[in-house]
């Protein structure tokens, strides 16, 4: 193993922020922030609605915001095929759903809560993640 | 009040996906190598997250009411059954495949990826797959 690419500093700050706003959302709203569960209830259900909509525009916004503002320009590359690309958003829909939350969800918001649940939950997905990523490795 | 303060968490959330650059599913993948060359990174993002919410978290949860809603949605399920583990594992390896989970497949709809837009069409497919099938898990 040899640790590449590692920026420490930055995702740290960024993870504070999003702490930060998982604190706001809970103290102002009320809510546990997961954003699978945000997005799934925006399209099943009507409680909420609008503030779960309202939270999936801001998610789009923030990027563009971020861009406008520091005038950087944000770059991601995914490379997979079309047709793996649908399989694993079917795998994570599905999945966080059938498990109750996310890397958000179970990862941080249960995790903060000291949540067995979410732990278990959180062990799973990291290792399973990793497996994937290893069996892929051995087919390129 | 509380649609504004769901607008101003997603901007916030997407924010700190950008500066801990976790929109980017190169990075995730990256931690995911875990085996090969390892970017420790995302971890750090857990851990900034988990120190500014957790304390709070604890801090607060007894408060009678939250400050813009009636009530605090408490989450108590603890039920740790096969539903998490197979939900937990299937997220995993979705997750692994590309690099995507839930929050950062949203915000990265900013940039006009084609391929991050083709996951999060699938995404929600399999949320309304397990809305048809009678699945979901409710919250954490």
């Amino acid at each position: 193993m040899n640790i590449v690419n590692f920026t420490p500093l930055s995702a740290l700050i960024g993870g504070m922020t999003i702490g930060f706003s998982i604190f706001l959302f809970f103290i102002l709203n009320g809510r546990m922030t997961g954003v699978s569960g945000i997005a799934s209830s925006f399209l099943i259900s009507k409680k909420n609605r609008i503030d779960n909509l309202l939270f999936l525009i801001g998610l789009v916004l923030g990027p563009i915001f971020y861009s406008f503002f520091t005038k950087q320009k944000i770059e991601i590359l995914i490379t997979n095929s079309l047709f793996l690309l649908i399989i694993a958003g079917l795998l994570v829909g599905l999945g966080t759903r059938i498990s109750g939350g996310c890397t958000s969800g179970h990862g941080i918001s249960g995790m903060s809560r000291f949540s067995l649940r979410s732990i278990i939950a959180t062990v799973i997905f990291m290792v399973v993640g990793i497996l994937t990523v290893f069996i892929k490795t051995l087919y390129e | 009040m509380s649609k504004i303060v769901s607008l101003f968490c997603g901007i916030i959330f997407g924010i700190g996906l950008v500066i801990s650059e976790m929109i980017n599913p190169e990075k995730v993948l990256g931690f995911l190598n875990l085996f090969d060359n390892w970017d420790p990174s995302l971890a750090f993002v857990m851990i900034g997250a988990l120190i500014v919410f957790s304390p709070m978290y604890h801090l607060l949860k007894n408060k009678e009411k939250p400050i813009f809603t009636e009530s605090f949605t408490h989450l108590n399920n603890k039920e740790i059954n096969k539903n998490l583990i197979i939900g937990s594992s299937l997220f995993g390896a979705g997750w692994g495949l590309v690099g995507l989970c839930p929050g950062p497949a949203v915000a990265s709809l900013a940039l006009f990826n084609l391929s991050s837009t083709v996951f999060v069409i699938a995404m929600f497919v399999g949320f309304y797959l397990i809305k048809l099938l009678d699945l979901s898990t409710q919250a954490r």
